[in-house]
């Protein structure tokens, strides 16, 4: 059993639960509940900033390039992003396929959550800033450039979906050791660790929050792991944190929720 | 109707231009002076553009973008008119870049040019600093060059969109310590507002107090420590800014 925090459609508070992450379910009124059965609303309303190329083999994989134009040299700062607030989507939801395209990139995510304001924090306290953790699934239009990728590329709506809870901070003993695990269709498409940050969690706080303030309920994702599977139309894609829980999304035509609209 | 926000006597209000006092949401009229000045509305969404202004993008050397060049930032960023910005003791280059920032006002998905206007609610001014020196080109413009804390003051007003009958021929100025350093309009936008409303709900919701930073005009120079930087656009205001440095900033926050 593990302490969490929920938000159930219907409310605009957060409420503390006790989960079970190995089945996904929650205690409610002496009953376990899947997290299916229950309407999760995403529980974020902060500002979620993104971390890109902060896994080893992300950056591997750029090999040589980071040298050559238009990078010209490796990163130095932690390279970040938002995904703004109509981005936001929740467990169990539809992640639209946009009109005219048919694959998504499906970014796997350990979410840190807020908990106090950081500015200019050091590594050594930068784990007492963190409420708690969410996955996130950070959903991309397949784009080879990383020098300035177009905004319409990560900023859809519904692209970013988190959940399903938030787990307290102090239920996860080492956030820095967590197996990634992406399913699509059941079938395992991805594993990867916290292990493998090129800045871990402390660090990465502590160079963020030297020219930039976090504050609490926003979200720094970690970073997303090289060779992020796709997902295509009618895949349920299940993107399991270990300790954290499992976050689930199916993709869906944009035109037919149009067409479902018209009826 | 010019609107700001305002914190005075401990409290946030709403406040109105009274011949050059401000009057309070609750009816009492007050000294400039004496009000403290937030961001004329919070922020929700900011998008920002990159080169749209042709001559800006001549003078950086690039040839114009063929799609807004849009990036995002975050709340952290803003603070009001009459405040401090920061800038850090390593730094060589630091240049403002007065902007007209769009408000929209009500919800867009897929709005074409032609009713475009119809969700703004009003237009403010923002100084959208960068520094240089912390330029890398990976997701360009990074977060560390236009994303830090203090250096986007925004205001002091917002503007209804009715009293802006043609935002796109007012014209943009910048003084740095009473001198002026950069001078444009708003009628050499790449894109403009209607384009850039059209392009940016065609493929995600905007909702009210998204604001849209509209780029820059040509006329960047640096700003040291103890400059006074005035943004200024014809009918929407004057967006007043000191630098200070790393010693005063830490001072200021300890009080």
């Amino acid at each position: 059993m593990t302490k969490a925090k929920i938000k159930a459609v219907g409310s605009n508070e957060l409420q503390t639960v006790e989960v079970n992450i190995k089945t996904n379910t929650i205690f409610m009124n002496d009953n376990a509940i899947h997290a299916s059965d229950l309407q999760l609303f995403n529980p974020i309303n902060g500002t979620v900033f993104g971390t890109l190329l902060n896994y080893k083999g992300e950056l591997e994989l750029l090999g040589g390039a980071v040298h050559e134009k238009p990078y010209q040299s490796p990163p130095i700062a932690p390279v970040l992003y938002i995904k703004p607030a109509n981005t936001f989507n929740h467990f169990g939801a539809e992640i639209l396929m946009p009109t005219g395209m048919d694959k998504l990139k499906i970014g796997a995510a350990l979410g840190l959550v807020i908990g106090k304001r950081a500015s200019e924090i050091d590594e050594a306290t930068a784990m007492d800033y963190i409420a708690g953790y969410t996955i996130v699934n950070d959903v991309s239009v397949p784009h080879e450039s990383i020098f300035r990728p177009a905004v319409q590329h990560n900023a859809r709506d519904g692209f970013c979906s988190m959940g399903p809870w938030i787990i307290d901070y102090h239920e996860v003993e080492d956030p820095d050791d967590l197996t990634i695990r992406v399913f699509i269709n059941e079938k395992l498409q991805q594993e990867n660790s916290t292990s493998n940050l090129i800045r871990p969690i402390s660090r990465l706080l502590a160079d963020v929050t030297e020219f930039m303030t976090l504050s609490p309920g926003d979200v720094l994702l970690v970073g997303v792991p090289e060779h992020a599977p796709l997902a295509y139309v009618e895949d349920t894609i299940r993107i399991e944190i270990e300790g954290i829980g499992s976050l689930e999304n199916i993709v869906v035509a944009e035109m037919d929720i149009g067409r479902r609209n018209v009826i | 109707m010019k609107k700001a926000r305002v914190a005075y006597g401990g409290a946030i209000h709403e406040a109105i231009d009274w011949d050059g006092r401000l009057k309070l949401d609750d009816g009492r009229i007050i000294e400039e002076g004496k009000a403290q000045w937030l961001t004329p509305i919070e922020p929700r969404t900011v998008f920002a553009l990159g080169l749209n202004y042709a001559d800006h993008a001549a003078e950086l050397a690039f040839t114009p973008p063929s799609e807004p060049l849009v990036f995002l930032k975050g709340p952290n960023t803003f603070i009001g008119h009459q405040a401090f910005t920061r800038r850090p003791a390593d730094v060589t280059y630091m240049h403002y870049e007065c902007e007209l920032a769009v408000i929209i006002g009500e919800t867009a998905k897929n709005v074409n040019k032609e009713e475009a206007y119809n969700y703004v609610k009003g237009y403010s001014i923002a100084n959208d600093y960068a520094i240089r020196d912390y330029l890398e080109n990976y997701y360009r413009p990074n977060l560390r060059v236009k994303n830090r804390d203090t250096c986007t003051p925004m205001g002091p007003w917002i503007v209804d969109a009715e009293d802006i009958p043609d935002p796109m021929n007012l014209t943009v100025k910048t003084y740095v310590n009473g001198k002026l350093v950069q001078e444009g309009t708003t009628a050499d936008m790449i894109f403009d507002i209607p384009a850039l409303i059209s392009y940016l709900s065609s493929f995600m919701t905007l909702s009210e107090n998204d604001v849209i930073l509209t780029g820059t005009p040509k006329g960047s120079v640096d700003t040291i420590v103890g400059d006074v930087v005035v943004t200024e656009i014809e009918g929407v205001g004057r967006l007043v800014n000191t630098i200070i440095g790393d010693e005063a900033f830490s001072i200021s926050n300890q009080m």
